[in-house]
C-alpha cells in the first residue's frame, strides 16, 4: 500500500516536473522586483558606440541598469532575430536599434511597436533631419516607429602605406582630387593594379556597387529599387543599370578582392591588408577599425567619395510594444538620440549625428580619427550631412537588394557574364519581390 | 526447427480471491496502468515539441502568413503549388541529395572498416575508441566555422597544401561541387567516428563461433567480414542509414556556417551549397518573412525524408536478402 503510493507520486510527480519545465523554460526576462532596479536591454548591431553613454545615463538613473546586446554583430544575423522576437511578442529587448533598410518592413507592421508621438516625441522633431525625421514616420504619418540615430554620409576610406608602395599620393587632399569621378577612380585603379602591390584596389563590388547606386539614386530621382509608389522598377530605373554597368567597368578592370562583403575573407582581407581602398559611410569607420585591428593604426586615411555625395545606412532607435518599461525605455531611447548622445556616439564609433544641432556642434566639426591618421572626420562627413539627399526605400527592399547584389557578385566571381548578370538580377528581384 | 515456446501445460485457474480488498484492488490498478504513466513523459514531450509544432506547421503552410503581419489569410495548397514550380527550390533539394550522397557513402564505408579495425585486438583499445567519438562530442558551429576557414579561397590552409602539390587555388565557396565536397567533409568529420562506434557495438553482439568455424573452413578475413559481419550487421546498418537520411536532409549547421557574410543564408551568390532546410530560413526568415511559404518548405523536406528513407530500406533488403539465408543455415 505505502510502496503504491509513493511510487504514483513519484510518476505524478515527473509529470509534474516535466510539465514544469515545459513552461519555466520558455520564461526568462527580466525578473527584478516591482521596486528594485530595472533592467533596460538594449539590442544593436554593429558599433553604435553608446558604452560610455549607458555609464553616464545609469549614474543619473540609480534605478536603471542597462545591458546593450548583439554589439559588433552582423546586421544579417540581427534582422532576423529582431523579427522573430516581435512575432513571438518576446525576447526583444527594451530599446531596440532598426537599420533604415528593414525599417520600411517594419513599418507596414507597426503595431509590434510603441507610437513614440503618445509620448512626447513630437518635440523632438527640430532635433532630426527631416528626411531622417520622417523616414521614422509611418505612411499615413500618424505613428513614429523610431527616433533616428545617425546617418550615412559617404567617404571613400583608404591605406596610405599601399598607395605610397604604388607611386601614388598619400596625402588625403591630393586624393580626392584623384577622383571626382567613378571613372576616374577605375584609372586611379588600374595604375595602382600596374603596380603589383599584392594586394587589391577594393575589397569587394558588391560594397562599391550599392554606394554608387545610392549616391546615382540620391541625385537623381530619388528612389532605387522602388519608386516612390511601391512599384518595382529594378529593370527600368536608369540609376540602377547606371550603377550596375559602372560596377562591370570595375570588376572588368580586375580592380576588385572579390572578399565577399562581411565574410571571414572579408575580415582577414582587412588584417592582411588585402586592399587598398573602401567606400566608407561613416559608421564603417567602425567597422575598420574593429576589422583592421589595432596594427593598422595610422595606416588608414579618409577622401572625399568618387562622385557627389550620397547616404549609405543609418539607424533609429525603437521600442517594442512588448517591453515591460515602456516608459523607462522611451526616456532612454530619447537620451541616446539627443543631439549629446549623438555626439558621444560619434566620439566613440564614428556613426555621423542625424541631429542638425550635433552636427554644428564644434564636438563633431573639430572633431578627428586617430584611428584614420587623424583625419578630420567632423570636416568631412558632418559638412555634407545636411545636404544629403536620402533614397527611398520598398516594402522588400532588403530582398530585392540582395538579389541584384548576389548577381553583382556572380559576375565578379566570373561566374556569369555582366549581360546575363543584369538579367539574372532583374528576373530574380521580380520573383523576390512577389513572394 | 520451429520450437512452440508458448505452448504451456494448461493450469486450472486459480480460485479468485472472495473479498478483493482495496489494496489489492489499487495494486491491480497500478501493475495495469502504471506504464502508461512511466512512458506518459515521453509523450508529452513529444506532443508539445514533436507533434504539435507538427500540425501548426502544416497550418501555417496554408496561410499567406507574413511573420510580423498582424492578420493571416488562408490561401489553401496555393504555397505548395508555387513552391512545386519554384526553380530555387528544386535547386536547394538537388544540392541536398548531392550533399548527402557524397557524405552519407563514404561515411558509412568507413565507419564499418574503423569498426573492424576497432573490433580487432588492439593495444589500448578503449583510447581509440573513444579517440574517434572525440569529433562528435565538439560543437558542431565551431567545427564549421574552422572549417569554413580552411577551405578558405585565398587564406585557407586546403588551398595552401595544393598549391604545394601544384594545383591552382580552388575557389570552395563559389564552385558548387567543391562546396558539395568541403561540406560533406565538415559532416564526415564529425559522423564517421559516432557510425563507427554503433557498428562496433553491434559487431561485439556476433558470436566468436562463428568467425571460429569460418576460418576452419578457411575464410580470411575479407570473407569473413563480408560474408558475416556485414549480413549480420544489417538491423544495425539500416539503422545507421535511415539515421544519416534524416540528419543529411535536414542539414543546417555545416553549410550555413561555411558561407558567412551578408545572406549566408542562400549559400552563395548562386546558391551553390543551399540545403532545403537553409531554403526554409531563407523564406521562413530574412530576408523575405513568409512564415507559410517556409512551412510548406519544411513538409515538403518532411515528405522528402520519408521517401528517401524508405528508398534507402528497400535497397538495404534486396542488397542483404540472400546472404542472411546462408549464414543462418
Amino acid at each position: 500500500m505505502l510502496t503504491f503510493t509513493r511510487r504514483r507520486l513519484a510518476a505524478v510527480a515527473v509529470v509534474a516536473a516535466t510539465a514544469l519545465l515545459g513552461t519555466t523554460a520558455c520564461g526568462g526576462g527580466d525578473d527584478a522586483a516591482a521596486d528594485g532596479p530595472i533592467t533596460l536591454t538594449v539590442d544593436v548591431f554593429g558599433q553604435f558606440g553608446y558604452a560610455d553613454l549607458y555609464q553616464e545615463y545609469m549614474a543619473s538613473h540609480p534605478g536603471v541598469k542597462i545591458v546593450e546586446r548583439g554589439t559588433g554583430g552582423n546586421l544579417d544575423e540581427y534582422s532576423p532575430k529582431l523579427t522573430q522576437w516581435l512575432a513571438a511578442g518576446k525576447g526583444a529587448g527594451d530599446v531596440v536599434a532598426i537599420e533604415e533598410g528593414l525599417l520600411v518592413e517594419y513599418k507596414a507592421n507597426p503595431q509590434n511597436f510603441v507610437n513614440l508621438l503618445d509620448h512626447g516625441a513630437a518635440d523632438l522633431k527640430g532635433n532630426f533631419l527631416d528626411w531622417k525625421w520622417n523616414q521614422g514616420l509611418t505612411a499615413d504619418g500618424k505613428q513614429l516607429i523610431g527616433l533616428g540615430t545617425d546617418v550615412g554620409g559617404m567617404a571613400m576610406c583608404y591605406r596610405t602605406d599601399l598607395f605610397a608602395k604604388a607611386g601614388l599620393p598619400t596625402d588625403r587632399e591630393a586624393v580626392s582630387k584623384l577622383w571626382p569621378t567613378w571613372q576616374d577612380y577605375i584609372k586611379v585603379g588600374e595604375q595602382f593594379t600596374a603596380k603589383k602591390t599584392g594586394a587589391s584596389f577594393l575589397d569587394a563590388a558588391t560594397n562599391t556597387f550599392n554606394t554608387i547606386l545610392l549616391q546615382t539614386a540620391g541625385n537623381s530621382s530619388g528612389y532605387s529599387y522602388y519608386d516612390t509608389s511601391n512599384n518595382l522598377v529594378v529593370g527600368s530605373n536608369p540609376a540602377v543599370k547606371q550603377a550596375y554597368d559602372t560596377t562591370m567597368d570595375i570588376i572588368d578592370s580586375g580592380l576588385s578582392g572579390k572578399y565577399g562583403s562581411w565574410s571571414e575573407e572579408w575580415v582577414s582581407a582587412f588584417k592582411q591588408s588585402k586592399f587598398a581602398t573602401i567606400a566608407c559611410p561613416a559608421w564603417m569607420t567602425g567597422v575598420i577599425e574593429g576589422n583592421a585591428g589595432a596594427a593598422a593604426k595610422g595606416k588608414w586615411d579618409i577622401a572625399q567619395i568618387p562622385g557627389n555625395g550620397g547616404n549609405w545606412g543609418g539607424s533609429f532607435l525603437a521600442v517594442p510594444k512588448q517591453s515591460k518599461h515602456q516608459a523607462e525605455a522611451i526616456e532612454l531611447a530619447k537620451f541616446l538620440t539627443s543631439a549629446k548622445g549623438q555626439i558621444g556616439a560619434f566620439k566613440a564609433k564614428g556613426p555621423l549625428p542625424s541631429s542638425p544641432q550635433a552636427l554644428e556642434d564644434p564636438a563633431i566639426i573639430d572633431s578627428k580619427n586617430a584611428y584614420f591618421s587623424e583625419a578630420p572626420v567632423g570636416k568631412i562627413f558632418a559638412e555634407g550631412a545636411k545636404s544629403l539627399k536620402p533614397v527611398y526605400m520598398g516594402p522588400k527592399n532588403q530582398a530585392v537588394r540582395t538579389e541584384v547584389e548576389n548577381a553583382v557578385r556572380s559576375v565578379e566571381l566570373g561566374k556569369r557574364s555582366p549581360e546575363q548578370g543584369w538579367s539574372d538580377a532583374v528576373a530574380n528581384a521580380e520573383k523576390a519581390a512577389a513572394k | 526447427m520451429a520450437v512452440q515456446l508458448d505452448a504451456r501445460p494448461p493450469v486450472a485457474p486459480a480460485p479468485r480471491p472472495t473479498r478483493p480488498g482495496l489494496g489489492n484492488r489499487l495494486s491491480r490498478l497500478d501493475t495495469k496502468y502504471s506504464p502508461y504513466l512511466f512512458i506518459a513523459p515521453f509523450f508529452l514531450l513529444f506532443g508539445v515539441f514533436g507533434a504539435y509544432p507538427l500540425a501548426y506547421t502544416f497550418w501555417v503552410s496554408l496561410h499567406d502568413w507574413d511573420l510580423l503581419g498582424a492578420e493571416h489569410p488562408y490561401i489553401g495548397f496555393d504555397n505548395y503549388t508555387q513552391l512545386l514550380a519554384d526553380s530555387d527550390f528544386w535547386h536547394s533539394v538537388v544540392n541536398t541529395l548531392g550533399i548527402f550522397v557524397i557524405s552519407t557513402v563514404p561515411q558509412l564505408l568507413a565507419a564499418l572498416w574503423l569498426a573492424n579495425l576497432l573490433n580487432r585486438q588492439l593495444r589500448a583499445r578503449t583510447t581509440w575508441r573513444m579517440a574517434v567519438l572525440i569529433p562528435n562530442v565538439t560543437s558542431t558551429a565551431a567545427v564549421a566555422i574552422v572549417f569554413a576557414v580552411l577551405f578558405g579561397r585565398e587564406f585557407g590552409m586546403i588551398n595552401w597544401l595544393l598549391d604545394h602539390v601544384g594545383i591552382s587555388a580552388i575557389d570552395w565557396k563559389a564552385n558548387r561541387f567543391a562546396a558539395w565536397v568541403a561540406i560533406s567533409t565538415m559532416v564526415d568529420w564529425r559522423w564517421t567516428g559516432y557510425n563507427a562506434l554503433i557498428f562496433l557495438a553491434a559487431m561485439q553482439a556476433i558470436p566468436r563461433d562463428l568467425y571460429e568455424s569460418a576460418a576452419i573452413d578457411g575464410a580470411g578475413r575479407a570473407r569473413q567480414f563480408w560474408s558475416i559481419t556485414v549480413p549480420l550487421l544489417k538491423p544495425t546498418i539500416i539503422f545507421a542509414v535511415i539515421i544519416s537520411t534524416i540528419g543529411g536532409l535536414q542539414l543546417f549547421t555545416e553549410p550555413r556556417m561555411f558561407n558567412s557574410g551578408t545572406n549566408a543564408i542562400r549559400g552563395g551568390p548562386l546558391r551553390e551549397s543551399q540545403t532545403v532546410t537553409m531554403y526554409m530560413f531563407e523564406n521562413a526568415f530574412a530576408p523575405h518573412y513568409n512564415f507559410g511559404y517556409g512551412s510548406a518548405v519544411a513538409w515538403l523536406l518532411f515528405a522528402l525524408i520519408a521517401v528517401v528513407a524508405a528508398i534507402n530500406v528497400l535497397l538495404l533488403r534486396r542488397l542483404g536478402g540472400g546472404s542472411r539465408k546462408e549464414v543462418s543455415r
